[in-house]
């Protein structure tokens, strides 16, 4: 039995992966990190138009703060996040920026001076400033009252991923490529690594740790029509979820990018639009305004993905051979423009639709985009359920976005949590919680439960395909637990999936090799994501509401008093075909910002009996404290430094805000 | 604006020769085998060989991550020339295909290869990463400024997704085991143009200026002319000559 041991378990080498073993690294902890792929070849790369954080340097963002970026999360997650973790992103964010920056991230500059601009259609001149020239530059995003986010030409999280892939190389973090975990060793309350599948050898090893920190990313791929690379298949989650103890947080949470081109899926960024970009129908009419008087196309994702499929649902779209789409009109942005700011969308546009894009509109529609749900946790990363399992990232629930993410609130994530959660592994490395005691006999049970898993699939004459079954589970999300969802629906994709799940435990392989076999990786990948299925699907079925990301046409109202709650999956029955669901509350009358009307989509909710009473207590006091700091208001109203590791605490210099 | 025109013409059967072997099984010998696919709409060597894997053989192995053009992973060698598999379309090319792994790496199985392992190792020894003086940075303040063109300068050389094709594409990587590619030599120039790496030319001549390095190149350019990317490897490989052979005869 080959069994390799290490202070900290990393699985996933993307930007939240990295960072975490970076972090972890730097306290002086051994760390591994498992990925699929190269570590550059990770999801992180797709990242195309930015990461916010609130550094105010372009004009359009002059008074940008923590407080803005804040309010803005808060109102995107239509109140479903956590508020103090949102506070502790947005304090961090500047100061991931600063950290790549200094790690080579060629973030996109502010020029001095006037430049034209698009904006709601318009040409427009701005003026920047000249204590601004060569600071990190801001362009506008969905969601925001500012223009915060940060980016470099639309290759973001590329030049991220890169500059934290190096990093991790300087600091000799070892990167274990093409090896996949496939079950969480555990006892029932404390983690304490992972099996692991070599995917070239086929040969099982166990991979045994102090923390195991899980940052696997997205389950797009659940869905058939995704902007996810193909390895996002929630696999991360499955883990967790298979231990039966920890959980999965607000799994139904899944967003929907307004635009990904058709039909191919593949993303282009919301900067298209943050730069100016319009989205027309098939008369060529900009149809957003009418329906988003307040924010247009830059009005949240959920919002404007559902937008766009009521126009469509009106006989408003475009037509081609594959079906029915609506139009992106960057055209207006100028060739040069395009050619600087927006050069792979460029480069999608001409090799997947053979379009030039200053000269042609773009054809898109809605695609799965973001898994808001994920591993639960609490604020440091960790399961609150399974000592010793942590998360970060598009993996974990910890939980800032709630119930529909901000575009560039993302990739920000990963490097924000990255450090946090990264920090708070090195405690628990250091605490005596963090100490190593486990009976080699789990270890061997754990290896030999899945050694017997694999061998049922070669050689237990199984009768069903997996790729049938994977397909099947993606058509019956696409078609059914999608944008606008019904009881009626939603009953149907619980069903169905059942039904897949049972005859997933039946199939067969038609090529046995137990090395490089894609039929097989396929096999128990499709087994897991059923049960991540499920958990979207159920969790969406049994949330009568609407909020962000989570729309259900029979229960069209935001339900705060029913439904201000997370939603936690576990499945504690293995040969069980339903998750179990609980409910966490959220706590009105500790939330720094009460629930309200977001500022655009519709004005549909019902208020929690605590709301008013929040609401009038949170006014008073910014009425008693109206001369003070905002910092100090921030402080009376929702504590959150004490929550932050230390070394990332503490204000953040601004060109107006100066530090002493 | 309507849509592009329709054709209406029976589609192509399409012919794709693909290579097979799997290095791990003593008796597997590597051949060609041809599959037949009937040609769709908008399709890519993505969809059709994942067509392939769901319909006709599930054992075949390749590489697809992004599925965008954007992560590296599907570097082959597409009639004869290395290309991201992801975003070359069928319709592009004659409706006999054949597909081959990328030489000189590592062969996982088939089409797949083992490209991370070549560019951690070339990565490792001339050290691709900012080299900072400055230790313990404080978050909290305004950031360094940089010059907004030079940031797009270090942008354009940053590009490079480690795809391989460039190395798969060198005369000089087939006989230098070591040899590091345009890849590792655009990487050079990145930081060598970076004034956050403090390196000097003297520091990278200590990397480059020997034979696995730019003094390895034979000027045949089979990289520029297939970055998928279109880096300017040309200009940058003889402008690293240039500065290196400067430093190597002062």
């Amino acid at each position: 039995m080959k069994v390799v041991y290490t202070d900290v378990l990393v699985i996933g080498g993307g930007l939240a992966g990295l960072r975490m073993a970076i972090g972890a690294r730097a306290r002086g902890h051994d760390a591994i990190i498992l990925s699929l792929v190269p570590a550059k070849r990770s999801h992180s790369a797709a990242a195309q138009g930015g990461m916010q954080a609130s550094l105010g340097n372009v004009i359009k963002g002059q008074g940008d703060n923590e407080d803005v970026h804040f309010e803005d999360t808060v109102r995107g997650s239509d109140w479903g996040a956590d508020q103090q973790v949102v506070r502790m992103f947005v304090n961090t964010a500047p100061k991931a920026v600063r950290e790549l920056a200094a790690w080579g991230v060629p973030w996109s500059r502010v020029r001095q001076g006037d430049r034209e601009v698009i904006i709601n259609g318009q040409k427009v001149t701005i003026t920047e400033r000249g204590e601004a020239h060569g600071l990190v530059a801001q362009r506008d995003f969905g969601g925001t009252k500012k223009w915060r986010t940060c980016y470099v030409s639309d290759g973001t999280g590329h030049a991220m991923l890169f500059a934290v892939g190096d990093q991790a190389t300087a600091r000799g973090v070892p990167v274990h490529e093409r090896k996949e975990a496939v079950a969480l060793i555990h006892d029932g309350s404390r983690c304490y690594g992972a099996v692991v599948r070599d995917l070239i050898t086929g040969e099982l090893i166990a991979y045994v740790a102090k923390a195991t920190a899980m940052a696997t990313g997205g389950a797009g791929r659940i869905y058939r029509v995704t902007t996810n690379a193909v390895i996002c298949e929630g696999i991360g989650a499955a883990l967790a979820l298979e231990t039966g103890v920890a959980t999965l947080g607000n799994m139904e949470a899944v967003q929907f990018h307004p635009t990904g081109i058709f039909p191919a899926g593949i993303l282009v960024t919301e900067g298209c639009r943050g730069d100016g970009g319009l989205l027309r129908d098939a008369s060529g009419l900009r149809f957003m305004p009418d329906y988003e008087p307040e924010r247009k196309e830059l009005a949240s994702r959920d919002v404007v993905s559902r937008r766009m499929e009521e126009h469509i649902r009106k006989g408003n779209a475009a037509k081609s051979r594959f079906g029915e789409h609506l139009w992106l009109d960057i055209t207006l942005l100028g060739r040069k423009h395009i050619e600087h700011n927006l050069r792979e969308v460029k480069e999608i546009c001409q090799y997947f639709l053979g379009i030039d894009p200053a000269e042609k509109w773009i054809a898109v529609r809605p695609a799965q985009h973001y898994t808001m749900g994920g591993i639960r946790t609490n604020h440091t990363g960790q399961s609150p359920t399974l000592r010793g399992l942590f998360a970060a990232g598009e993996a974990a629930c910890w939980d800032m976005h709630g119930f529909n993410r901000l575009g560039g609130n993302s990739v920000a994530e990963t490097v924000v949590a990255g450090m946090i959660v990264g920090e708070f592994i090195a405690d628990f490395c250091e605490s005596p919680e963090g100490e190593l005691n486990i009976p080699t006999a789990l270890i061997r049970e754990a290896m030999e439960a899945e050694r017997a898993k694999l061998d049922v699939l070669l050689h237990g004459g199984g009768t069903e395909h997996a790729d049938a079954l994977k397909i099947e589970m993606q058509q019956t999300m696409t078609d059914k637990v999608g944008i606008f969802r019904t009881g009626a629906d939603l009953e149907e994709a619980v069903h169905r999936l059942q039904g897949l799940l049972v005859r997933s435990r039946n199939i067969g392989l038609r090529h046995r090799a137990d090395g490089p076999n894609p039929e097989l990786v396929t096999a128990y990948r499709t087994q897991k994501m059923l049960k991540v299925a499920l958990c979207v699907a159920l969790g969406a079925l049994t949330r009568t509401e609407s909020r962000g990301a989570h729309f259900r046409e029979d229960y069209p109202a935001r339900d705060d008093a029913a439904w201000l709650r997370r939603t936690l999956a576990s499945w504690k029955d293995p040969a069980g075909t339903l998750p179990g669901l609980a409910y966490e509350p959220l706590d009105v009358r500790s939330m720094e910002l009460p629930p309200g009307w977001r500022g655009y989509g519709a004005k549909n909710y019902v208020d929690h009996p605590d709301t008013p009473g929040r609401a009038e207590e949170v006014a008073s006091l910014r009425e008693r404290m109206k001369d003070r700091d905002r910092h100090e208001v921030q402080t009376a109203l929702m504590p959150y430094d004490h929550l932050l590791p230390e070394r990332f605490r503490g204000r953040n210099e601004r060109i107006d805000e100066k530090l002493p | 604006m309507t849509d592009p025109v329709q054709t209406t013409a029976a589609p192509r059967k399409l012919r794709f020769h693909v290579m097979r072997h799997d290095p791990q099984d003593p008796a597997s010998v590597p051949n060609f085998e041809v599959f037949e696919l009937e040609e769709a709409a908008g399709m890519t060597l993505f969809i059709a060989l994942n067509e392939i894997r769901e319909k006709l053989d599930p054992s075949l192995a390749f590489d697809f991550v992004c599925r965008a053009g954007i992560c590296g992973s599907c570097g082959m060698v597409i009639n004869g020339r290395p290309g991201l598999a992801c975003r070359t379309l069928t319709q592009d090319l004659p409706a006999d295909i054949t597909l081959a792994p990328l030489p000189v790496f590592e062969l996982i199985a088939d089409l797949s290869v083992n490209t991370g392992k070549w560019m951690r190792g070339m990565s490792e020894r001339i050290e691709t990463w900012v080299h900072s003086l400055e230790k313990d940075l404080d978050l909290r303040r305004i950031e360094a400024k940089m010059a907004p063109d030079l940031a797009d300068r270090i942008y354009e050389l940053d590009r490079c997704i480690e795809c391989g094709c460039c190395v798969a594409a060198c005369g000089t990587a087939r006989m230098r085991e070591d040899f590091i590619g345009a890849v590792g030599l655009n990487k050079i120039a990145r930081f060598a143009l970076d004034p956050r790496d403090s390196r000097t030319d003297e520091d990278f001549y200590e990397l480059i200026g020997n034979d696995d390095g730019v003094f390895g190149c034979m000027t045949l350019l089979g990289c520029h002319d297939v970055c998928p990317k279109s880096l300017p490897l040309q200009t940058q490989i003889a402008f690293l000559r240039r500065k290196m052979a400067r430093i190597g005869l002062g």
